[in-house]
């Protein structure tokens, strides 16, 4: 099991790598917020984790919070992404500039 | 649901099958940021594997909890939806932090759960519980890292540094090491839940003490770092929980931190541990001070209605916009002032500098959402010999990425930054509040040189102002 995650987790560092080196300056903002949405899929541990929490109240109220922050990330972080991609696309060139529409 | 489909559901095998499509899904995603017309679909594209890695969860551990877990999801998108939807453009760096800090907060309060579940770790492996303490210590730092950075952005904490001066790299390095010490000790077997919170106490001593320090300027290399740190804490979670959709996205985002961190640094031309280890802070402002009044040559202030002139005229004008520009609100006035430029047949560029902002591609996201086209915007290198060919640098809000005692004055904390060459423009216009030097306390020559003209304003009723005088030429 730790063999086969360390892989997963070695390997996924280079892809990362690799994909995100090639993202351009201009979208560097986009990608920041982008990748706070992915960093929400960490509500995936609160939800795997309150499976088990037993009765133990206390428990049970920060995975809650957890789940809360980790639905924020996901949510909200995706949501401004496209907000904010959407005013890339609108207008890619003025007419004048020949590329484009 | 059939017996049948529900054994089929809860079989992890397909609960593995679905997060590889999940993880997939973010990469192919991902890849679509490389240009600005894929960018949204890959978006998209993440989000809805984002959306098959949680209903897949959601379906193979249904034991009960679900008046809970809906809780969660509600509030959470209760606070999430509205935030995404209302925030200023240039607020982004404050919601990235935000973001950044509401993960961090998630993955320690998880790992903490799993301590309280497995009553201190007992008969868990040993690598799970080091996967798992080091993501308590890391998303610990990067919660409380990330709201003092919000704080501070927010202007809710002074912007200035807040340092102990040459003790701070001695007292985080205590901190650290105090933290891995009590880690040690739960690892060890003690069960102790009180070591437990002593070590995220630690932790979030630690976030505090790294980014108090940290002025504004190197707050693009702090998001990054604290995106990193998020990103690596969820990795970590990943391993100690044996799923792999966490362990792929939180690499995904530690190495996206990561890169930034290192552009923005190797922006500066500063190394990473000199930021964290206080910044432009001390020296940079006793050396302002010192060097104030330094350069005596003259400022020549200009109106509104002479840099309309001298615009009207122009074949090529350079736009250099900073943090000023954000502060301002001054994005929309400046996309019309180019506009109106553009309309006589004057040629209009954007330098953008790295770690103009607050964030990484801060300027560009500015200027996008005051519709100015994207392939106008150029970056540091590709500008620099420009400016010789322009008629016109305007800069905009932007103080130290001009500032040419970067490539002249050894002295001086900024020396060796690569800056924007705006001096070899044939005309430069500053548009600046006062002549206070910037956040990093330095004064810039730039102002006293004879070919630079400064019109003293806010940025964007200066802009506007130009704008007015334009039409009257």
């Amino acid at each position: 099991m730790l063999i086969t995650n360390l892989t997963i987790l070695v390997l996924a560092g280079f892809v990362g790598y690799a994909v995100i080196s090639k993202i351009p300056n201009t979208l560097h903002t986009p990608l920041m917020s982008g990748t706070n949405a992915i960093h929400g899929i960490v509500l995936l541990g609160g939800l795997l984790v309150i499976a088990f929490s037993g009765n133990s109240t206390f428990n049970k109220v920060i995975l809650v919070i957890a789940i809360t922050f980790g639905t924020i990330n996901i949510v909200g972080g995706f949501l401004v992404t496209d907000r904010m991609l959407e005013m890339f696309k609108r207008k890619p060139t003025r007419p004048k500039d020949g590329e484009g529409e | 649901m059939t017996p049948l489909a529900v054994s089929f559901i809860q079989d992890p095998n397909f609960l593995h099958v679905l997060y590889i499509v999940a993880f997939a899904l973010f990469i192919y995603g991902m890849s679509g940021l490389t240009g600005p017309r894929t960018a949204v679909r890959g978006n998209r594209i993440a989000a809805v594997g984002m959306a098959i890695a949680v209903i897949a969860t959601l379906l193979s551990h249904s034991e009960g909890n679900w008046a809970l877990i809906a809780i969660g999801i509600v509030l959470g998108t209760l606070v999430g939806v509205p935030a995404a939807r209302n925030v200023r453009m240039t607020a982004m760096p404050q919601m990235v932090a935000l973001f950044n800090g509401v993960g961090g907060g998630a993955v320690f309060l998880i790992a903490w759960a799993e301590f309280r579940n497995t009553h201190g770790y007992e008969h868990t492996a040993t690598y799970i519980v080091l996967f798992s303490l080091f993501a308590a210590i890391v998303g610990s730092i990067s919660f409380w890292g990330s709201n003092i950075a919000f704080g501070k952005l927010q202007e809710l904490l002074p912007g200035r540094p807040i340092t102990l001066g040459r003790s701070q790299q001695f007292v985080n390095g205590l901190l650290l090491t105090g933290a891995i010490a009590l880690a040690a000790a739960v690892a060890a077997g003690s069960h102790s839940q009180l070591e437990f919170i002593l070590m995220l106490v630690l932790a979030a001593i630690l976030g505090n003490a790294l980014v108090l320090p940290i002025g504004g300027a190197d707050m693009p290399v702090v998001i990054s770092m604290l995106n990193a740190f998020t990103g690596l804490s969820a990795a970590a979670t990943g391993v100690a929980l044996n799923n792999p959709a966490l362990i792929v996205a939180g690499m995904i985002v530690g190495a996206s931190g990561s890169i930034l961190t290192n552009l923005m640094a190797v922006a500066m031309n500063r190394s990473i541990p000199a930021i964290i280890a206080g910044g432009f802070g001390g020296t940079g402002v006793v050396a302002g001070a010192s060097g104030a009044g330094a350069y005596a040559g003259t400022v020549h202030s200009v109106s509104a209605a002479d840099v309309g002139i001298q615009l009207a005229y122009a074949r090529l004008v350079i736009v250099v916009p900073g943090y000023g520009m954000a502060v301002a609100q001054a994005q929309h006035a400046v996309a019309e002032l180019a506009k109106a430029l553009e309309a006589r047949g004057v040629e209009i560029r954007y330098a953008i500098h790295p770690v103009a902002g607050r964030m990484p591609g801060h300027m560009n996201v500015l200027l996008a959402e005051a519709d100015v086209p994207y392939d106008q915007l150029k970056d540091m290198d590709d500008i620099n010999p420009e400016f010789s060919r322009a008629d016109v640098a305007l800069v905009i809000g932007a103080n130290d990425v001009t500032n040419p005692a970067a490539k002249t004055n050894p002295a001086s904390p900024i020396y060796g930054m690569p800056i924007l060459d705006v001096e070899n423009a044939h005309q430069v216009v500053v548009i600046k509040r006062s002549m206070n030097p910037g956040f990093a306390g330095i004064e810039n020559e730039l102002y006293f040189k004879p070919n630079t003209a400064m019109l003293f304003g806010d940025a964007k009723s200066a802009v506007t102002d130009i704008t007015g005088e334009l039409a009257e030429v």
